[in-house]
Protein backbone atom coordinates (compact mmCIF):
# COMPACT_ATOMS: atom_id res chain seq x y z
CA UNK A 1 0.00 0.00 0.00
CA UNK A 2 1.23 3.52 -0.85
CA UNK A 3 2.11 6.32 1.76
CA UNK A 4 -0.51 8.48 0.47
CA UNK A 5 -2.87 5.83 2.53
CA UNK A 6 -1.32 7.27 5.30
CA UNK A 7 -3.10 9.65 7.94
CA UNK A 8 -6.02 12.10 7.51
CA UNK A 9 -3.98 13.32 4.79
CA UNK A 10 -0.39 12.64 3.64
CA UNK A 11 1.77 14.82 2.35
CA UNK A 12 4.20 11.84 0.85
CA UNK A 13 3.72 9.68 -1.68
CA UNK A 14 6.95 7.43 -1.54
CA UNK A 15 9.12 6.00 1.46
CA UNK A 16 10.96 3.37 2.28
CA UNK A 17 8.81 2.92 5.63
CA UNK A 18 5.79 2.26 3.35
CA UNK A 19 5.20 -1.08 4.74
CA UNK A 20 4.41 0.93 8.07
CA UNK A 21 0.73 1.24 6.36
CA UNK A 22 0.40 -1.97 5.49
CA UNK A 23 0.95 -3.26 9.51
CA UNK A 24 -1.50 -0.32 10.70
CA UNK A 25 -3.99 -2.55 8.48
CA UNK A 26 -2.82 -5.39 10.25
CA UNK A 27 -3.34 -4.22 13.47
CA UNK A 28 0.16 -3.16 14.07
CA UNK A 29 1.90 -0.20 15.30
CA UNK A 30 5.91 -0.74 14.87
CA UNK A 31 9.12 0.87 14.35
CA UNK A 32 12.52 -0.17 13.32
CA UNK A 33 15.53 -1.18 14.83
CA UNK A 34 18.88 -1.36 13.41
CA UNK A 35 20.38 -5.25 12.88
CA UNK A 36 24.14 -3.26 12.88
CA UNK A 37 23.37 -1.38 16.37
CA UNK A 38 20.09 -2.06 18.27
CA UNK A 39 19.17 1.58 17.93
CA UNK A 40 15.69 1.82 17.89
CA UNK A 41 13.25 4.32 15.79
CA UNK A 42 9.80 5.86 15.86
CA UNK A 43 8.30 7.27 14.13
CA UNK A 44 10.15 4.39 11.55
CA UNK A 45 13.41 5.21 9.86
CA UNK A 46 15.07 3.03 6.92
CA UNK A 47 18.50 4.18 7.58
CA UNK A 48 20.26 4.14 10.82
CA UNK A 49 21.04 7.59 12.03
CA UNK A 50 23.51 6.50 14.68
CA UNK A 51 25.73 3.58 12.65
CA UNK A 52 24.58 4.62 9.31
CA UNK A 53 23.68 0.92 8.39
CA UNK A 54 20.28 0.84 6.09
CA UNK A 55 19.46 -2.98 7.88
CA UNK A 56 16.68 -2.35 9.48
CA UNK A 57 13.70 -4.74 11.15
CA UNK A 58 10.44 -3.87 12.18
CA UNK A 59 9.36 -4.11 16.29
CA UNK A 60 6.31 -3.84 18.01
CA UNK A 61 5.54 -1.13 19.78
CA UNK A 62 5.25 -1.12 23.86
CA UNK A 63 1.67 -1.25 25.00
CA UNK A 64 1.29 1.18 27.33
CA UNK A 65 3.16 4.64 28.39
CA UNK A 66 2.22 7.71 30.02
CA UNK A 67 0.78 10.76 27.80
CA UNK A 68 3.42 13.51 28.14
CA UNK A 69 1.84 16.58 26.91
CA UNK A 70 -1.34 17.29 24.59
CA UNK A 71 -3.14 20.08 22.89
CA UNK A 72 -6.52 20.93 21.38
CA UNK A 73 -6.73 22.49 17.86
CA UNK A 74 -9.53 24.86 17.39
CA UNK A 75 -8.46 25.59 14.26
CA UNK A 76 -6.62 23.54 11.45
CA UNK A 77 -4.58 23.67 8.21
CA UNK A 78 -6.14 22.97 4.84
CA UNK A 79 -7.43 20.45 4.30
CA UNK A 80 -8.36 19.50 7.37
CA UNK A 81 -11.15 21.70 7.99
CA UNK A 82 -13.79 19.55 9.17
CA UNK A 83 -11.90 18.27 11.77
CA UNK A 84 -11.65 20.49 14.65
CA UNK A 85 -11.79 20.45 18.01
CA UNK A 86 -9.29 18.09 17.39
CA UNK A 87 -6.63 16.84 20.25
CA UNK A 88 -3.27 15.66 19.59
CA UNK A 89 -0.43 14.50 22.39
CA UNK A 90 2.88 13.17 22.19
CA UNK A 91 2.90 9.12 24.27
CA UNK A 92 6.40 8.48 26.41
CA UNK A 93 7.00 4.49 26.31
CA UNK A 94 9.71 5.07 28.02
CA UNK A 95 13.31 3.51 26.37
CA UNK A 96 13.89 6.69 24.30
CA UNK A 97 10.57 5.32 22.69
CA UNK A 98 7.69 8.12 22.06
CA UNK A 99 4.87 8.68 19.47
CA UNK A 100 2.78 11.72 18.12
CA UNK A 101 -0.42 11.15 16.62
CA UNK A 102 -4.23 12.27 17.77
CA UNK A 103 -6.38 11.54 20.76
CA UNK A 104 -9.20 9.27 19.72
CA UNK A 105 -12.69 10.89 19.76
CA UNK A 106 -13.99 8.69 22.34
CA UNK A 107 -12.10 10.06 25.41
CA UNK A 108 -13.61 13.19 26.74
CA UNK A 109 -11.63 16.11 26.51
CA UNK A 110 -11.98 16.73 30.50
CA UNK A 111 -10.39 13.10 31.06
CA UNK A 112 -6.94 14.32 29.09
CA UNK A 113 -4.41 15.32 31.65
CA UNK A 114 -0.43 14.99 31.52
CA UNK A 115 0.53 11.86 33.06
CA UNK A 116 -2.21 10.09 32.56
CA UNK A 117 -1.69 5.71 31.26
CA UNK A 118 -2.34 5.51 27.32
CA UNK A 119 -1.81 3.43 24.57
CA UNK A 120 -2.36 3.26 20.63
CA UNK A 121 -4.15 1.37 18.12
CA UNK A 122 -4.30 1.79 14.45
CA UNK A 123 -7.16 3.49 13.23
CA UNK A 124 -9.29 3.43 9.48
CA UNK A 125 -10.86 6.42 8.61
CA UNK A 126 -14.20 6.38 6.43
CA UNK A 127 -12.25 7.85 3.30
CA UNK A 128 -10.08 4.64 3.66
CA UNK A 129 -6.99 6.78 4.99
CA UNK A 130 -4.96 4.36 7.50
CA UNK A 131 -3.67 5.94 10.45
CA UNK A 132 -2.94 5.68 14.07
CA UNK A 133 -4.58 7.28 17.45
CA UNK A 134 -4.04 7.28 21.20
CA UNK A 135 -6.27 5.54 23.61
CA UNK A 136 -6.54 5.35 27.52
CA UNK A 137 -4.74 2.50 28.30
CA UNK B 1 35.70 39.69 24.56
CA UNK B 2 36.63 39.95 20.47
CA UNK B 3 36.12 43.13 18.83
CA UNK B 4 36.73 42.32 15.19
CA UNK B 5 33.01 42.49 13.37
CA UNK B 6 31.27 45.08 13.86
CA UNK B 7 27.63 45.97 12.96
CA UNK B 8 27.90 49.83 11.05
CA UNK B 9 24.29 49.94 9.42
CA UNK B 10 20.71 48.70 10.89
CA UNK B 11 17.57 49.45 8.54
CA UNK B 12 13.70 48.03 8.86
CA UNK B 13 10.65 48.67 7.13
CA UNK B 14 7.85 49.02 9.35
CA UNK B 15 6.09 45.64 9.64
CA UNK B 16 2.44 45.31 8.37
CA UNK B 17 -0.58 43.21 6.99
CA UNK B 18 -0.56 43.36 3.35
CA UNK B 19 2.49 45.40 2.12
CA UNK B 20 1.84 47.44 -1.04
CA UNK B 21 4.53 46.72 -3.54
CA UNK B 22 6.88 43.61 -4.48
CA UNK B 23 9.44 41.97 -2.47
CA UNK B 24 12.18 43.74 -3.86
CA UNK B 25 10.63 46.71 -3.28
CA UNK B 26 9.98 46.20 0.30
CA UNK B 27 13.72 44.74 0.66
CA UNK B 28 14.59 48.24 -0.53
CA UNK B 29 13.02 49.80 2.37
CA UNK B 30 15.24 48.40 5.39
CA UNK B 31 18.19 48.30 2.69
CA UNK B 32 17.97 52.20 2.26
CA UNK B 33 17.76 52.63 6.12
CA UNK B 34 21.04 50.75 6.54
CA UNK B 35 22.80 52.39 4.37
CA UNK B 36 21.56 55.86 5.18
CA UNK B 37 22.76 54.71 9.06
CA UNK B 38 25.90 53.63 7.87
CA UNK B 39 26.90 56.42 5.76
CA UNK B 40 28.32 54.26 3.18
CA UNK B 41 27.50 53.51 -1.17
CA UNK B 42 27.05 50.51 -2.61
CA UNK B 43 30.82 49.86 -3.90
CA UNK B 44 31.37 49.75 -0.24
CA UNK B 45 29.41 46.58 0.25
CA UNK B 46 31.57 43.36 -1.22
CA UNK B 47 28.59 41.40 -0.81
CA UNK B 48 25.22 40.49 0.65
CA UNK B 49 22.89 37.54 1.83
CA UNK B 50 19.44 37.80 1.68
CA UNK B 51 17.14 35.80 4.01
CA UNK B 52 13.59 34.53 3.53
CA UNK B 53 11.31 31.46 4.29
CA UNK B 54 11.34 29.98 0.58
CA UNK B 55 7.52 28.91 0.53
CA UNK B 56 6.30 32.18 0.93
CA UNK B 57 7.94 33.37 -2.07
CA UNK B 58 7.01 33.12 -5.61
CA UNK B 59 10.17 34.31 -7.11
CA UNK B 60 12.55 31.35 -7.26
CA UNK B 61 15.89 32.33 -6.33
CA UNK B 62 15.67 35.68 -4.86
CA UNK B 63 18.76 36.27 -3.70
CA UNK B 64 20.09 37.88 -7.25
CA UNK B 65 17.03 39.83 -8.32
CA UNK B 66 17.26 41.85 -4.84
CA UNK B 67 21.13 42.33 -5.55
CA UNK B 68 20.67 43.87 -8.67
CA UNK B 69 17.41 46.00 -7.28
CA UNK B 70 19.49 47.35 -4.34
CA UNK B 71 22.03 48.23 -6.98
CA UNK B 72 24.75 45.89 -5.27
CA UNK B 73 25.71 44.13 -8.45
CA UNK B 74 28.53 42.27 -10.03
CA UNK B 75 29.34 41.51 -5.75
CA UNK B 76 28.50 38.05 -4.96
CA UNK B 77 25.41 37.21 -3.46
CA UNK B 78 23.68 34.01 -2.14
CA UNK B 79 20.54 32.94 0.03
CA UNK B 80 20.12 31.62 3.76
CA UNK B 81 17.62 29.70 4.98
CA UNK B 82 16.16 28.75 8.64
CA UNK B 83 12.62 29.62 8.55
CA UNK B 84 11.94 32.25 10.97
CA UNK B 85 15.92 31.95 12.39
CA UNK B 86 16.98 33.33 8.28
CA UNK B 87 18.32 36.61 9.12
CA UNK B 88 20.16 35.61 12.02
CA UNK B 89 21.71 32.56 10.08
CA UNK B 90 22.65 34.68 7.73
CA UNK B 91 24.56 37.38 10.08
CA UNK B 92 26.20 34.25 11.37
CA UNK B 93 27.73 33.33 7.68
CA UNK B 94 28.20 37.30 7.12
CA UNK B 95 30.47 37.15 10.09
CA UNK B 96 32.35 34.26 8.76
CA UNK B 97 33.18 35.71 5.57
CA UNK B 98 34.81 38.68 7.45
CA UNK B 99 36.43 36.63 9.72
CA UNK B 100 37.91 34.87 7.00
CA UNK B 101 39.01 37.84 5.12
CA UNK B 102 36.50 37.10 1.89
CA UNK B 103 35.19 40.38 2.08
CA UNK B 104 35.57 43.66 4.35
CA UNK B 105 31.94 44.69 4.14
CA UNK B 106 28.49 42.47 4.14
CA UNK B 107 24.99 43.43 3.85
CA UNK B 108 22.47 40.91 5.33
CA UNK B 109 18.60 41.59 4.01
CA UNK B 110 15.68 39.59 5.64
CA UNK B 111 12.52 40.00 4.05
CA UNK B 112 9.44 38.39 4.28
CA UNK B 113 5.76 39.27 2.30
CA UNK B 114 3.81 36.71 4.06
CA UNK B 115 0.99 38.23 2.08
CA UNK B 116 2.37 37.11 -1.31
CA UNK B 117 0.08 34.22 -1.01
CA UNK B 118 -3.35 33.65 -0.45
CA UNK B 119 -4.22 32.74 2.98
CA UNK B 120 -5.42 29.95 2.21
CA UNK B 121 -1.95 28.53 0.45
CA UNK B 122 -0.62 30.43 3.72
CA UNK B 123 -2.48 28.15 5.61
CA UNK B 124 -1.83 24.38 3.38
CA UNK B 125 2.36 25.98 3.99
CA UNK B 126 1.57 26.56 7.72
CA UNK B 127 0.54 22.80 8.04
CA UNK B 128 3.63 21.75 6.56
CA UNK B 129 5.70 23.87 8.46
CA UNK B 130 7.78 20.60 10.64
CA UNK B 131 7.51 16.67 10.05
CA UNK B 132 5.58 16.33 6.76
CA UNK B 133 6.37 13.10 6.79
CA UNK B 134 4.69 11.34 10.30
CA UNK B 135 3.34 14.88 11.87
CA UNK B 136 1.52 16.87 9.31
CA UNK B 137 -0.73 14.23 8.41
CA UNK B 138 -2.70 14.22 11.64
CA UNK B 139 -3.31 18.14 11.28
CA UNK B 140 -0.67 19.82 12.80
CA UNK B 141 -0.10 23.99 13.03
CA UNK B 142 2.93 26.28 14.43
CA UNK B 143 0.32 26.91 17.45
CA UNK B 144 -0.24 23.13 18.25
CA UNK B 145 3.55 22.34 18.67
CA UNK B 146 4.22 25.46 20.90
CA UNK B 147 0.58 24.41 23.00
CA UNK B 148 2.21 21.13 23.23
CA UNK B 149 5.10 22.84 25.18
CA UNK B 150 2.87 25.05 27.14
CA UNK B 151 0.79 22.00 28.52
CA UNK B 152 3.81 19.74 29.52
CA UNK B 153 5.57 23.21 31.13
CA UNK B 154 2.13 24.61 32.92
CA UNK B 155 1.60 20.87 34.29
CA UNK B 156 5.25 21.01 36.12
CA UNK B 157 6.21 24.27 36.55
CA UNK B 158 2.16 26.03 37.88
CA UNK B 159 2.97 28.25 35.51
CA UNK B 160 -0.85 29.50 34.73
CA UNK B 161 -2.67 31.84 31.50
CA UNK B 162 -2.68 34.91 33.83
CA UNK B 163 1.31 34.98 33.37
CA UNK B 164 1.16 34.17 29.79
CA UNK B 165 -1.23 36.67 29.52
CA UNK B 166 1.16 39.03 31.40
CA UNK B 167 4.16 38.47 28.97
CA UNK B 168 1.42 39.44 25.92
CA UNK B 169 0.28 42.61 28.21
CA UNK B 170 4.43 43.74 28.19
CA UNK B 171 4.96 43.14 24.61
CA UNK B 172 1.78 45.22 23.91
CA UNK B 173 2.89 48.40 26.06
CA UNK B 174 5.66 48.76 23.85
CA UNK B 175 4.23 47.84 20.42
CA UNK B 176 2.12 51.01 21.45
CA UNK B 177 5.20 53.12 21.30
CA UNK B 178 7.10 51.10 18.54
CA UNK B 179 6.05 53.33 15.18
CA UNK B 180 6.97 50.31 13.08
CA UNK B 181 5.23 47.59 15.08
CA UNK B 182 2.32 45.90 13.26
CA UNK B 183 -0.10 45.67 16.55
CA UNK B 184 -0.13 49.09 17.74
CA UNK B 185 -3.38 48.81 19.89
CA UNK B 186 -2.65 48.41 23.35
CA UNK B 187 -4.34 45.00 24.98
CA UNK B 188 -5.97 44.77 28.97
CA UNK B 189 -6.59 42.21 30.85
CA UNK B 190 -10.51 42.17 29.92
CA UNK B 191 -9.29 40.99 26.31
CA UNK B 192 -8.34 37.84 28.14
CA UNK B 193 -11.42 37.28 29.95
CA UNK B 194 -13.19 34.31 28.02
CA UNK B 195 -16.57 35.76 29.97
CA UNK B 196 -16.45 38.59 27.88
CA UNK B 197 -18.33 38.24 24.45
CA UNK B 198 -15.65 41.11 23.24
CA UNK B 199 -12.80 39.70 24.53
CA UNK B 200 -10.23 39.46 21.26
CA UNK B 201 -7.50 37.89 22.94
CA UNK B 202 -9.82 34.86 24.50
CA UNK B 203 -10.45 32.75 22.45
CA UNK B 204 -8.75 29.42 22.13
CA UNK B 205 -6.32 28.43 19.19
CA UNK B 206 -4.83 25.62 19.91
CA UNK B 207 -5.38 24.80 23.96
CA UNK B 208 -3.92 25.85 26.26
CA UNK B 209 -2.91 28.89 23.58
CA UNK B 210 -5.54 31.69 23.00
CA UNK B 211 -5.46 34.46 20.50
CA UNK B 212 -3.54 36.72 22.71
CA UNK B 213 -0.50 33.96 23.13
CA UNK B 214 0.14 33.76 19.59
CA UNK B 215 2.31 36.89 17.48
CA UNK B 216 1.37 38.46 14.29
CA UNK B 217 1.85 37.72 11.04
CA UNK B 218 3.48 40.50 8.88
CA UNK B 219 5.18 41.77 6.06
CA UNK B 220 8.51 42.88 6.51
CA UNK B 221 12.20 43.43 5.55
CA UNK B 222 15.46 43.59 7.84
CA UNK B 223 18.80 45.00 6.73
CA UNK B 224 22.28 44.35 9.18
CA UNK B 225 25.52 45.52 7.64
CA UNK B 226 28.78 44.20 9.16
CA UNK B 227 32.22 45.67 8.54
CA UNK B 228 35.87 44.12 10.05
CA UNK B 229 37.85 46.34 12.11
CA UNK B 230 39.32 48.74 9.97
CA UNK B 231 36.00 49.66 7.66
CA UNK B 232 34.18 50.04 10.65
CA UNK B 233 36.51 52.28 12.45
CA UNK B 234 36.67 53.93 9.56
CA UNK B 235 32.77 54.19 8.10
CA UNK B 236 31.02 54.16 11.77
CA UNK B 237 31.44 56.59 14.80
CA UNK B 238 29.53 53.72 16.91
CA UNK B 239 30.15 50.56 15.89
CA UNK B 240 28.51 47.96 17.64
CA UNK B 241 30.63 44.67 17.55
CA UNK B 242 29.53 40.73 17.55
CA UNK B 243 30.94 39.48 20.36
CA UNK B 244 29.28 36.04 20.78
CA UNK B 245 27.50 33.56 17.88
CA UNK B 246 25.98 30.25 18.84
CA UNK B 247 23.71 28.31 16.75
CA UNK B 248 22.36 24.33 16.94
CA UNK B 249 19.70 22.20 15.84
CA UNK B 250 17.16 19.64 17.49
CA UNK B 251 14.87 16.77 15.92
CA UNK B 252 11.76 17.69 13.51
CA UNK B 253 9.73 15.32 15.06
CA UNK B 254 8.49 15.65 18.96
CA UNK B 255 8.69 12.07 19.47
CA UNK B 256 12.33 12.68 19.42
CA UNK B 257 12.12 15.62 21.68
CA UNK B 258 14.04 14.77 25.10
CA UNK B 259 11.85 16.72 27.62
CA UNK B 260 8.59 19.15 26.93
CA UNK B 261 8.57 20.73 30.37
CA UNK B 262 12.51 22.13 30.18
CA UNK B 263 11.65 23.90 26.88
CA UNK B 264 13.68 24.22 23.44
CA UNK B 265 17.32 22.47 23.31
CA UNK B 266 18.28 24.78 20.61
CA UNK B 267 17.34 28.18 22.69
CA UNK B 268 20.31 26.85 25.64
CA UNK B 269 22.74 25.14 23.25
CA UNK B 270 23.10 28.31 21.15
CA UNK B 271 23.15 30.78 24.31
CA UNK B 272 26.00 28.44 25.74
CA UNK B 273 28.09 28.93 22.60
CA UNK B 274 27.55 32.41 22.32
CA UNK B 275 28.08 32.98 26.24
CA UNK B 276 31.58 30.98 26.27
CA UNK B 277 32.64 32.67 22.95
CA UNK B 278 31.95 36.40 24.21
CA UNK B 279 33.31 35.61 27.68
CA UNK B 280 29.80 36.99 29.57
CA UNK B 281 27.01 35.12 31.29
CA UNK B 282 23.31 36.09 31.46
CA UNK B 283 23.86 38.75 34.41
CA UNK B 284 26.11 40.71 31.96
CA UNK B 285 23.52 40.91 28.99
CA UNK B 286 21.78 44.31 29.84
CA UNK B 287 18.58 44.34 27.27
CA UNK B 288 17.50 41.22 24.90
CA UNK B 289 15.25 40.17 22.33
CA UNK B 290 14.11 36.92 22.35
CA UNK B 291 12.11 34.59 20.16
CA UNK B 292 8.70 35.10 21.52
CA UNK B 293 6.18 33.68 18.63
CA UNK B 294 4.30 32.57 21.39
CA UNK B 295 3.92 33.78 25.08
CA UNK B 296 5.17 30.39 26.20
CA UNK B 297 8.27 31.04 23.94
CA UNK B 298 9.19 33.81 25.96
CA UNK B 299 9.12 32.42 29.26
CA UNK B 300 11.28 29.46 28.16
CA UNK B 301 13.97 31.80 26.19
CA UNK B 302 14.17 33.40 30.16
CA UNK B 303 15.51 30.28 31.59
CA UNK B 304 17.43 28.45 28.45
CA UNK B 305 19.00 31.86 28.25
CA UNK B 306 19.92 32.12 31.90
CA UNK B 307 17.83 34.84 33.06
CA UNK B 308 16.44 32.68 35.60
CA UNK B 309 16.46 29.22 36.79
CA UNK B 310 13.93 26.36 35.23
CA UNK B 311 10.46 26.37 36.22
CA UNK B 312 10.92 29.89 37.74
CA UNK B 313 10.62 32.42 34.24
CA UNK B 314 7.54 33.18 35.67
CA UNK B 315 8.63 35.24 38.88
CA UNK B 316 10.39 37.83 36.03
CA UNK B 317 6.92 38.26 34.59
CA UNK B 318 5.54 38.38 37.93
CA UNK B 319 7.82 41.29 39.13
CA UNK B 320 7.88 43.24 35.92
CA UNK B 321 11.75 42.62 35.42
CA UNK B 322 11.26 41.96 32.02
CA UNK B 323 10.29 45.34 31.07
CA UNK B 324 12.13 48.40 30.32
CA UNK B 325 13.18 49.63 34.28
CA UNK B 326 13.94 45.77 35.45
CA UNK B 327 16.34 43.83 36.11
CA UNK B 328 16.56 42.45 32.45
CA UNK B 329 14.39 44.20 29.70
CA UNK B 330 13.55 41.44 26.95
CA UNK B 331 11.54 42.35 24.28
CA UNK B 332 10.86 45.88 24.66
CA UNK B 333 9.89 46.64 21.02
CA UNK B 334 7.02 45.08 21.15
CA UNK B 335 9.07 41.39 20.24
CA UNK B 336 7.53 39.02 17.49
CA UNK B 337 4.00 39.18 19.71
CA UNK B 338 3.39 42.75 18.76
CA UNK B 339 5.66 43.71 16.25
CA UNK B 340 5.29 40.84 14.75
CA UNK B 341 6.89 38.10 12.62
CA UNK B 342 7.79 38.34 8.98
CA UNK B 343 9.64 35.27 9.08
CA UNK B 344 12.55 35.88 7.22
CA UNK B 345 12.77 39.49 8.22
CA UNK B 346 12.41 38.50 11.96
CA UNK B 347 16.09 37.83 13.16
CA UNK B 348 17.67 41.00 11.36
CA UNK B 349 14.85 43.05 13.61
CA UNK B 350 15.63 41.93 16.44
CA UNK B 351 19.26 42.86 15.70
CA UNK B 352 18.65 46.38 14.97
CA UNK B 353 16.48 46.78 18.10
CA UNK B 354 19.48 45.38 20.22
CA UNK B 355 21.84 47.87 18.47
CA UNK B 356 19.77 50.81 18.66
CA UNK B 357 19.46 50.00 22.57
CA UNK B 358 23.64 49.20 22.93
CA UNK B 359 24.08 53.06 20.87
CA UNK B 360 21.27 54.86 22.95
CA UNK B 361 19.39 55.38 20.09
CA UNK B 362 16.20 53.42 20.79
CA UNK B 363 14.11 56.51 21.50
CA UNK B 364 10.51 55.97 23.79
CA UNK B 365 11.78 52.06 24.23
CA UNK B 366 15.34 52.93 25.36
CA UNK B 367 16.68 50.83 28.39
CA UNK B 368 17.69 53.59 30.80
CA UNK B 369 21.48 53.13 32.48
CA UNK B 370 23.10 52.77 28.78
CA UNK B 371 23.52 49.27 28.10
CA UNK B 372 26.77 47.61 27.10
CA UNK B 373 25.93 44.31 26.10
CA UNK B 374 22.65 42.86 24.55
CA UNK B 375 21.37 40.03 23.40
CA UNK B 376 19.20 38.36 20.56
CA UNK B 377 17.28 34.91 20.79
CA UNK B 378 15.98 33.49 17.21
CA UNK B 379 14.40 30.44 16.80
CA UNK B 380 13.40 28.52 13.35
CA UNK B 381 10.64 26.19 13.45
CA UNK B 382 9.20 24.95 16.41
CA UNK B 383 13.35 24.58 18.23
CA UNK B 384 14.16 23.32 14.86
CA UNK B 385 17.12 25.63 14.68
CA UNK B 386 18.67 27.80 17.29
CA UNK B 387 20.42 30.90 16.87
CA UNK B 388 21.97 33.65 19.62
CA UNK B 389 24.03 36.58 19.25
CA UNK B 390 25.38 38.61 21.49
CA UNK B 391 26.55 42.16 20.88
CA UNK B 392 28.66 44.70 22.28
CA UNK B 393 29.99 48.36 22.52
Amino acid sequence: MGFEKFGRKSFTAMTKTGKFVDMLVEGKIEGTVCKKCGAKFFPPRADCASCLSKEMDWFEMPKKGKLETFTTAYYAPFGFEADPPYTMGVVDFGGNLKLFARVAKEVKLEDVKVGMDVGARPLKYDDGQISFEIVKA
Amino acid sequence: MEKDVAVIGVGQSSFVRGYEGSIRELAFEAFREAMQDAGITQKDVAASVFCSAPEYDKQRSPAGVLAEYLGLIPQPTFYIETVCSSSSSGVKVAYSMIKAGLHDVVCVVGFQKMSEITSAESQERMGRGADIQWEAPFGTMMPAYYALYAQAYMAKHGLTHEDLMKVRLKSATYGVVNERAVYRKGVKAEDFDAKNPEAKMAGPVAWPLRVGDCCANADGSSCIILANKEKAKAFSKKPIWVIGIGAASEAVNMAARPDFTKGLSVGYKAGEQAYKMAGVTAKDVKVAEVHDCFTIAEIMAYEGLGFAKMGEGKELIRAKETYKEGRIPVNVDGGLLSKGHPIGATGGSQMRTIVLQLRDEAGPMQVPGNPDIGLVHNVGGVGLYGNVTIFGR
